[in-house]
């Protein structure tokens, strides 16, 4: 499938309520979106986020080519010059999960990355700081990952003896 | 414990410079792309001697932090030369919650984001929702109008209290005074319309709350009819003068390449001369109907910030006169029995009025699998909410893309190389809200 403007980016590609989806393999991506970004002229990385397909029940929606996996990081490209936008899926696989950074190409995914990292627990290689950003830095486990449980959890505050 | 050990952040920390991988110590100097990696590689080998620079934490209680914004500087005399916002004192995981509660139950969730502008958190909740379900082309007009009217209100409000908080930072301790009336004026009317000055939960999924009440016309041109007098204060108060123009002009600078590389929208963008304004770029709702100007900026500094929102009011007045003039007849929420309640009078006489009721209360309406991505224009920038269903009735996966949590990235290129007390204008003059930067 191609873009409004006909360009043929050479991945599997999908739609989702009328919006292009392209899915990359994930050693690709820092490359993948640097083409995108000096060939095809999508300046801004607006978002950059993940899903944990831990607990989907219902089928996934993915090309044939492209095998699912647990984890995927949603990235969403903007290019201004034609108003377009782009979404990257990128599959995941919940034993290794690392990609490549984006840090590299769009210095803005910086704290997006370091968000997921810190929610979903995905590794991101090249990243100058990969530290936790919205939760405490001793916080143990990943909040928005489908396994880690909501309500009665000990509740995890510094300086108290015994919480955790 | 100490005091210094309770909020230690550990690697969340500015940390001292040798060691540290060049990329960070980049972002941390603000010069991302002003200096190649090998410089900043070089400056992480040469630890100034430790009398000469000095550390220092501000906030995250600091009243210019507009909430619990926590900045490390390392400052050499008044000079700043590293930041690093620490971020996460406002975090109550809105994102995992919103996973729990079922699209209708979704608004009163993500209004909290954003509380300075909680109906575009709603609105853009319901788009997102709308185009999941396939309905958004069916929405009644009237309803998208009323949207349009609220959303426009709020921005004006919003502006107001930036513009507010912008001069208590400053100085201009009159004009947060001035700044708080014209808000609440604003809010009195959503109170009217909404029944709450904030947090709404009144764009919904397929429409609106409820329709208009009486009396809102009168309302809203008292409203915008006493703005532009009280707007023309404002100018005289601060526009003009030399005391602001001085602490604002030429600070907090930013190039439209680094403003765009850090992914920065909204004023902060437009402030570099960036014409993007997604309500003109990608319209949404009726925007493409309404005639108004994109205010851009010229230097990317602090005062261009400042008279941008300043002028944007003006602009959302435009538009409002506009909404006034074509606010059409019709149902301000869809008929879709699926998706909206039924009235209360249908309730007492019509069983299958009643089984609506329960079962949108209580399990809510079944929404088919996919992923979507909206985006509006918020007050701040591009607020975005990805959303992921996976048929059931609650959101598989809700992630908003919050602009102050992206915009607060260029904290450190502004800061760089100013005064510490620049460094408050900088600060107030990109507008973070922390419930949106911490969701």
């Amino acid at each position: 499938m191609t873009d409004q403007a006909g360009a043929d980016y050479g991945v599997p590609t999908s739609e989702s309520r009328g919006e292009l989806v392209l899915h990359v393999a994930r050693e690709q991506l820092s490359d993948f979106v640097m083409e995108l970004r000096d060939e095809h002229g999508f300046n801004m990385c607006v978002d950059v986020t993940a899903v944990d397909y831990f607990a989907y029940e219902a089928p996934r929606h993915v090309p044939a080519e492209v095998d699912p996996e647990r984890f995927e990081i949603v990235v969403n490209l903007l290019r201004m010059r034609d108003r377009s936008r782009i979404r990257l899926r990128v599959q995941v696989p919940g034993d290794e999960p690392s990609v490549p950074s984006l840090f590299d190409v769009h210095p803005g995914t910086e704290a997006m990355e370091r968000e997921v990292y810190d929610m979903f627990g995905i590794t991101f290689d090249g990243h100058p700081d990969l530290s936790r950003i919205l939760m405490p830095e001793d916080w143990i486990g990943h909040p928005l990952r489908k396994d880690y449980p909501v309500g009665k959890i000990p509740v995890q505050f510094k300086g108290i003896e015994n919480a955790r | 414990m100490s005091l210094a050990a309770e909020t230690f952040e550990g690697a969340q920390e500015l940390q001292p410079r040798k060691g540290m991988k060049a990329g960070e110590l980049l972002r941390e100097i603000g010069s991302v792309l002003r200096m190649s990696e090998a410089e900043a590689a070089d400056l992480s080998s040469h630890e100034p001697p430790q009398d000469e620079t000095m550390i220092i934490n501000m906030g995250p209680q600091h009243p210019s932090t507009h909430g619990v914004l926590r900045l490390m500087l390392e400052l050499d005399g008044e000079t700043v030369l590293r930041t690093k916002p620490i971020i996460g004192y406002l975090h109550t995981g809105m994102e995992k919650t919103g996973e729990d509660l079922t699209y209708l139950q979704g608004p009163t969730n993500v209004t909290r984001m954003d509380y300075a502008s909680p109906l575009h958190n709603e609105l853009v909740f319901s788009l997102a929702t709308e185009k999941l379900l396939g309905i958004d082309e069916d929405i009644p007009p009237r309803a998208q109008w009323i949207r349009m009217l609220m959303t426009e209100l709020n921005r004006i409000s919003s502006h107001v209290l930036f513009l507010a908080t912008n001069g208590l930072d400053i100085g201009a301790v009159g004009m947060m005074l001035y700044g708080w009336r014209e808000r609440e004026e604003t809010l009195r009317f959503f109170e009217k319309v909404t029944g709450l000055r904030m947090n709404h939960n009144y764009i919904r999924p397929g429409g609106v709350g409820a329709d208009l009440p009486d009396g809102w016309r009168d309302d809203v041109l008292e409203l915008i009819d006493t703005l532009p007098e009280r707007l023309h204060e404002f100018d005289l108060l601060m526009t003009g003068q030399p005391i602001w123009r001085e602490r604002l002009q030429g600070v907090g600078v930013i190039t439209p390449q680094e403003a765009i590389a850090l992914g920065a929208t909204g004023p902060l963008l437009r402030s570099t001369g960036v014409p993007w304004d997604l309500r003109r770029e990608i319209p949404y709702l009726y925007f493409d109907e309404v005639d108004f100007d994109v205010v851009v900026g010229t230097y990317g500094d602090s005062f261009d910030r400042y008279a941008i929102r300043l002028n944007e009011v003006r602009e959302s007045i435009r538009i409002v006169h506009q909404i006034l003039e074509k606010l059409p007849e019709g149902d301000y929420r869809i008929q879709d029995k699926k998706v909206t309640p039924p009235p209360r009078a249908r309730i007492d006489e019509s069983m299958e009025a009643l089984i609506h009721h329960f079962k949108i209360f209580t399990e809510g309406f079944k929404v088919p699998e996919g992923e979507v991505y909206v985006a509006i224009e918020s007050p701040r920038g591009e607020l975005g909410c990805y959303m992921v269903s996976d048929g059931s009735a609650r959101p598989y996966r809700m992630h908003i893309r919050g602009p102050s949590f992206v915009n607060l990235q260029s904290l450190p290129h502004m800061m760089r190389g100013g005064f510490l007390a620049d460094g408050v204008a900088v600060i107030s003059s990109v507008d973070p809200i922390m419930g949106e930067v911490d969701r």
